[in-house]
């Protein structure tokens, strides 16, 4: 698209159209959303940009987001080291956290696998994750990524990059949504369901 | 032409859409490639559950639209199950559902084409073999009209082998002279595999693969053909 608006609105115009999901239109509507802003709200937007790249940045441990070093799940002496859960982002952990099942630590991967996008291992923190496991004593591995193809395609691989240390890697279970329907699930989705079948304590 | 319609296909690519959506592209009988959305597919128990990834073959139901279909319903036809639970296998299917989707044109009927990839995924699900992908690649490519001329070097007409290099622009083999002066080198072994495969003998070729390092080589000019003949390049290779 050719440049019509005087330099600092396309600037801005340009800049918004990268972010994701935003297209040119997006782009232009909410640069001018922003123009019409009182300028102490255009300040405080701007603001927090800033702010968050200043103070922010990757826990160097799990890569969750971290205010510091470390994140708040590596800075607390309570959670087990040994067991680690492996998820795609760090809102997937925002998801884990309130189930209130799991009290190890997390690795973020930041991605997934995916042959369709050509993203491959080298371009997530799976060698930091394998370093991971190797010093740090851990007895298990659970992959928690997303129950879709990318997510599968990520997990088959770890399983397999994994298999050499000696420890335990634990797939999440998938299967029937809770409050679903039987008869209107998928082959793949309820055969999942039937092979992580469990017994039922009288 | 508006309206419902129903078709056979196969899965080859998803993309987000909005919060909850996904254009699903697939490779139909008889329709050609199709792009619908399907509504609320990301959302945790959705009725499309997981019949529409990748390398799924379904039976779609679709309301036609200007520009995007709507997938209205689908029912499995074959799930490829255990081809989408081993990595190598996996992998080497998205690279061929890669190519169907730079072929294939959108609503242009190319039943052939259907055939190839069904035929193809089936076998790489029930009797994984290294030689399905590179022979499905240069089937993809005689069926495209990029049929390899194997017989005698393409530049000078030499017609006594050995020949020693391939000519991505040209199609074909070249002699030891010509292929001095450009080409892709390739082993003999592997041109004399590459001509069973084109020929047809996908069985043979099956049941006694080549050495790896050759498969290897005639699967890698595969896809620098299809690479060339599409102009495009084929992202999911990077992983195999
Ligand atoms: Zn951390
Ligand atoms: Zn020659």
């Amino acid at each position: 698209m050719t440049a019509v608006y005087a330099g600092p609105v396309q600037r801005l115009i340009d800049e918004l159209g990268r972010l994701p999901g935003v297209g040119p239109k997006s782009a232009q509507r909410i640069a001018f959303y922003i123009l019409k802003l009182a300028p102490e709200d255009a300040r405080r937007l701007a603001g927090s940009i800033v702010e968050v790249k200043e103070k922010i940045s990757w826990c160097r441990r799990c890569f969750n987001i971290a205010e510091g070093e470390l994140c708040q799940f590596c800075q607390d002496e309570r959670r087990d080291r040994t067991v680690l859960c492996v998820v795609e982002e760090p809102r997937d952990i925002v998801a884990v956290e309130r189930t209130q099942e799991f009290r190890g630590s997390y690795h973020v991967l930041q991605g997934t696998i995916s042959p369709i996008e050509g993203i491959g291992p080298d371009q997530l923190r799976i060698k930091e994750l394998l370093t991971r496991v190797r010093d740090d004593g851990v007895t298990e591995v659970i992959l928690a990524t997303n129950p879709n193809t990318d997510g599968e395609v990520t997990a088959m691989y770890l399983a397999r990059a994994l298999s050499e240390s000696g420890t335990k890697v634990t797939r999440i279970a998938s299967g029937l949504p809770v409050g679903g329907d039987l008869e209107y699930a998928d082959e793949v989705t309820l055969g999942r369901a039937f092979e992580g079948r469990r017994t039922l304590d009288p | 032409m508006p309206g419902l319609y129903r078709d056979h296909g196969v899965v080859l690519r998803t993309i987000k859409l909005g919060e909850a959506d996904r254009i699903v592209s697939f490779m139909t009988q008889g329709n050609g490639k199709v792009r619908a959305v399907a509504k609320g597919i990301r959302k945790s128990g959705s009725r499309f559950g997981a019949r529409l990834e990748p390398t799924c073959h379904v039976m779609i139901q679709c309301y036609r639209g200007r520009e995007l279909d709507v997938v209205t319903q689908v029912e499995t036809v074959e799930a490829h199950r255990t081809l989408r639970e081993d990595y190598n296998s996996f992998t080497h299917a998205v690279t061929m559902l890669e190519a169907v989707d730079q072929v294939a044109q959108e609503r242009e009927p190319a039943p052939a084409l259907y055939r190839m990839l069904t035929g193809a995924l089936r076998t790489l699900d029930t009797t994984p073999s290294p030689v399905i992908t590179p022979g499905f690649y240069w089937k993809l490519l005689s069926l495209e009209g990029y049929h390899p001329h194997l017989d005698g070097c393409v530049r000078c007409g030499a017609e006594e082998g050995p020949f020693v290099a391939f000519d991505l622009a040209e199609g074909g083999v070249l002699c030891p002279t010509c292929g001095r002066l450009g080409g892709r080198r390739i082993a003999p072994e592997a041109l004399t595999f590459l001509s069973r495969l084109v020929g047809g003998e996908l069985h043979l070729a099956m049941a006694e693969p080549p050495d790896p390092l050759h498969l290897l080589e005639v699967e890698r000019l595969g896809i620098a053909a299809l690479e060339h003949h599409s102009e495009r390049r084929i992202r999911s290779a990077n992983l195999l």
